[in-house]
């Protein structure tokens, strides 16, 4: 069973390097944002695989928690910056821009 | 044994997922649709392979093992709370900064995405 985990894991990590070239060449900096997030959310995974191998799930079902937490509100303050570094531009309910160059 | 084979089933489904995920985000031409590829797969992958671990966890009964199975449980609601929350946030700040929609004729001028 041990064996297993450790074939999932490398599955996992394998499967994150067409991500990488996401993050690498994606056309603008949201798309760099949103395969951060996917990377992010596949470690909580990977965490809890990592303490099955080790067999100290205990401790790293605990990481694995604040890395989501991290992970949520690192993507939602990433995603709420570019939304504010980005004025809008043509179709928007938010407020008016303040200040004109 | 039972909780072995759940646990090989569920991972696997999870990492097929994920696989589709991955080659979405690679594929795809656009942002919204490359959005879509990462939002769903990302949420479905994580969700069945956390539960496969939980019902590992649970092979042995004792209290410690349902302590730790239902922190992975938890972990499970709180990425299927969190995951598509993020994603709207994200598809809602590229909207407002004004990403292109892909449309047919476009490709042959951009194609090397």
């Amino acid at each position: 069973m041990e064996s297993f985990f450790i074939f999932a894991g490398i599955a996992i990590f394998a499967l994150m390097f067409p991500i990488v070239w996401r993050i690498i060449v994606g056309p603008t900096a949201i798309d760099r944002i949103v395969a951060v997030n996917v990377i992010g959310t596949k470690t909580t995974a990977l965490l809890v695989i990592i303490g099955m191998i080790y067999g100290r799930v205990e401790m790293f079902v605990d990481f694995a928690l604040t890395y989501a937490l991290l992970n949520f509100i690192g993507s939602l303050a990433a995603a709420r910056y570019f939304d504010r570094v980005n004025p809008s531009k043509n179709f928007s309910n938010s407020e008016p821009k303040e200040q004109e160059s | 044994m039972i909780p072995a084979t759940i646990c090989i089933v569920l991972v696997c489904i999870g990492i097929l997922f994920f696989l589709g995920g991955a080659v979405g985000i690679i594929r795809f031409p656009d942002f919204y649709t490359r959005m879509h590829a990462a939002g769903k797969g990302d949420t479905m992958s994580v969700f069945l392979i956390l539960m496969g671990l939980a019902a590992y966890q649970l092979a042995d009964f004792n209290l410690a093992n349902l302590l730790v199975a239902g922190k992975i449980l938890f972990i499970t609601i709180f990425i299927m709370w969190a995951s598509p929350t993020s994603t709207h946030a994200l598809i809602k700040a590229g909207f407002e900064e004004g990403q292109k929609l892909w449309t047919r004729n476009r490709e042959k001028e951009d194609s090397d995405r």
